[in-house]
């Protein structure tokens, strides 16, 4: 089975958010890259599978050419190889400009199943997995967090807001995980020692235009300083009183 | 406390290939995640967490510069330093396990010993299933290794061995002893398995160094080995102290990853630490020693790489090995000392790292050759003076 896990290069957790000057973008000066938490779940379950079905998972990705670090970093976890789509303004690509462009590559590597991260970490957007199964007529489950699939379909689990959806799907098909999906393994030395060997294709891509533009980022107002009402058990008349009438969360 | 924020004031990170990195990433990681919610138990109750083994042999770091042919991951020489450096930030403990498996016990057999040696006991070794120790010191023969008592004597088709090692890392945990012993008028080595009649290896117990680590003596009483344990290749006190050249230079790096730990402690606490109204780090003094630490960190990062990129090209001496060990080592010791002390009270709270790091780094200045002796080795080596007696 030819499997697919499309991945997604975000700042790191720890990477202090800056605006630019015109307001549209982050500065990414001093920013250290990782594969996006929920891609990396994705990948996990590529290999999961290629493992219990056989295939060949190939780690797929837009973005510049230094991304071939986080690539290899999934190839030296157990996946075939790598696909990069090189695009300088990856970046600042919408959800649909972002989606065409891999259900254009998704069928041109003959993929008959794709993994995603449930959303990425540093746009929240969550859009493009389903994306692209529109664009392909595919069929697609999202936010999985159980999965079983056979060589000609599959069942999956949801964990939505109110409880737990069983989801029979044929293939192919994108699945888009979550967390608790699966535990993502370590690239263990010999993985990465093998994973020089591995084919990791650079090719440029000609993206097409945004549908949607991000017009002005604001940083989220800091946050007021605390306020102590008193201590001990005589507080709590005014620490209910202020919740109440001023917090008004009671 | 917030994640790991590893210094490279120099931005070494430069240096390093796309490989290298990926290793010291993965084992930073899995320090983060899997070691350090353990480690202080494991301190205090002066045990070693056994159950990672297996974890630290699927992530390849045993014997990770041995080849492939072994179940080894046949890394260079600077992603072997890496290693030791992101272990060693963990704790001195953890690193001198894996220097011991690696440097003292596979790459020994995988350089003095036997085909049939190699093929029985380093895939064994490099997956985990067999641990193994180094007996050379012994309790009258530490600096002196030569002036060892630990025999070897043939009678007939066996070698028997007699003898007493102390201060052996990981003694009773191994499966199997490289034994260093006085035989036929040289030093010989011996792959000698625990189970054999006679080894026994009660631990030593009572530190208040390394105590996440076993440490043990080794006595041998009539031990009888076929004659095939003999590592054939190695003879004359060369042999050990080239063992101690491969594990000395993974102790450069390491020490310097425990540095790393310190100073990200020191930083983060000077950080958030408010004293007469204002933090810490806002004062001269605790500037100061910032940047002496850094300053200290990384002229020793920059030790060690350059004595890797020497390793890698087959020119790197015992003697420079020595002055790296010598440097980081004792550079290492001092930052964490005045780690522990910016700490106030809390630097001798096991829930910091910091006490913890001195404590094992008075160990680390000890072993692989003491201060002292590295001085001496390089004081040789600049005026060709033998000053040792």
């Amino acid at each position: 089975m030819k499997i697919i896990a499309c991945i997604k290069r975000v700042p790191t957790t720890d990477a202090q958010a800056k605006i630019t000057p015109d307001g549209q973008s982050l500065d990414a000066a001093g920013f250290q890259y990782m594969t996006s938490f929920y891609d990396e779940i994705a990948v996990e379950q590529a290999i999961l599978t290629k493992e219990a079905l056989e295939g060949e998972v190939t780690v797929l990705t837009i973005g510049p050419s230094e991304v071939s670090k986080e690539v290899r970093e999934c190839i030296a976890k157990g996946a075939d190889g790598g696909v990069i789509l090189v695009d300088p303004e990856w970046a600042s690509r919408d959800a649909l400009s972002t989606a065409k462009t891999l259900a254009a590559q998704l069928t041109s590597m003959g993929a008959e199943l794709a993994f995603f991260g449930k959303v990425a970490t540093d746009r929240d957007n969550g859009a493009v997995g389903p994306m692209v199964a529109t664009l392909m007529g595919w069929a697609c489950v999202t936010s999985v967090v159980e999965l079983d699939i056979k060589a000609d379909g599959g069942t999956a689990k949801r964990e939505t807001e109110n409880g737990m959806e069983t989801v029979e799907f044929s293939l192919p098909a994108i699945i888009t995980c979550d967390k608790g999906l699966n535990e993502p393994r370590y690239a263990g030395l010999k993985g990465i020692m093998a994973a020089k060997k591995k084919p990791l294709l650079e090719i440029p891509v000609d993206s097409t235009p945004n549908q949607a533009q991000v017009t002005r980022l604001e940083l989220p107002a800091p946050r007021s300083a605390g306020r102590i009402v008193g201590e001990g058990a005589d507080a709590v008349p005014a620490l209910i009183d202020a919740l109440r009438n001023e917090a008004k969360v009671l | 406390m917030a994640g790991y924020r590893a210094i490279d004031f120099y931005d070494l990170d430069d240096q390093f290939s796309e490989e290298e990195q990926m290793v010291r990433n993965t084992v930073r990681s899995w320090v983060s995640e899997r070691f350090m919610p353990v480690i202080m138990e494991h301190y205090e109750a002066g045990t070693f967490p056994m159950d990672l083994v297996p974890e630290l042999a699927e992530l390849g770091v045993f014997g990770s510069n041995l080849p492939e042919q072994y179940g080894c991951a046949g890394l260079n020489n600077v992603s072997y330093g890496l290693i030791c450096q992101e272990l060693e930030r963990g704790d001195s403990g953890l690193r001198s396990f894996v220097s011991v498996q690696g440097s003292l016990v596979m790459w020994p057999i995988h350089e003095y010993g036997s085909e049939a040696q190699k093929d029985l006991w380093l895939p064994q070794l490099a997956s985990g299933e067999a641990i193994g120790c180094f007996g050379l010191t012994e309790p009258d023969a530490g600096s002196n290794p030569g002036g060892m008592t630990c025999r070897a004597v043939r009678h007939g088709d066996q070698w028997v061995l007699d003898g007493r090692k102390m201060w052996i890392t990981n003694g009773g945990l191994s499966q199997v002893a490289i034994v260093w012993a006085q035989c036929e008028g040289t030093i010989r080595g011996f792959v000698v398995p625990c189970d054999t009649p006679g080894f026994s290896a009660p631990e030593q117990k009572h530190k208040f160094s390394l105590r996440a680590s076993v440490t043990s003596e080794l006595v041998l009483e009539e031990v009888h080995l076929p004659l095939d344990a003999m590592l054939p290749g190695a003879k004359g006190l060369r042999g050990p102290l080239s063992c101690l050249t491969q594990a000395r230079y993974g102790i450069a790096w390491g020490a310097m990853g425990a540095a790393m730990a310190v100073f990200d402690e020191a930083l983060e606490y000077a950080g958030e630490r408010i004293v007469f109204d204002k933090p810490l780090a806002g004062f001269q003094i605790p500037q100061q020693k910032l940047a002496n630490m850094a300053t200290d960190i990384t002229c020793g990062q920059l030790l060690a790489l350059r004595l890797g990129r020497l390793k890698d090209a087959g020119k790197m001496t015992p003697v420079q090995v020595s002055m790296a060990k010598r440097n980081n080592v004792m550079k290492a010791l001092e930052i964490s000392r005045v780690g522990r002390d910016m700490l106030g009270a809390n630097g001798i709270s096991l829930e910091y790292g910091v006490g913890r790091h001195m404590c094992n780094l008075e160990s680390v200045v000890t072993y692989e050759g003491t201060h002292d002796i590295h001085t001496l080795a390089i004081g040789h080596e600049l005026t060709g003076i033998s000053a040792y007696r």
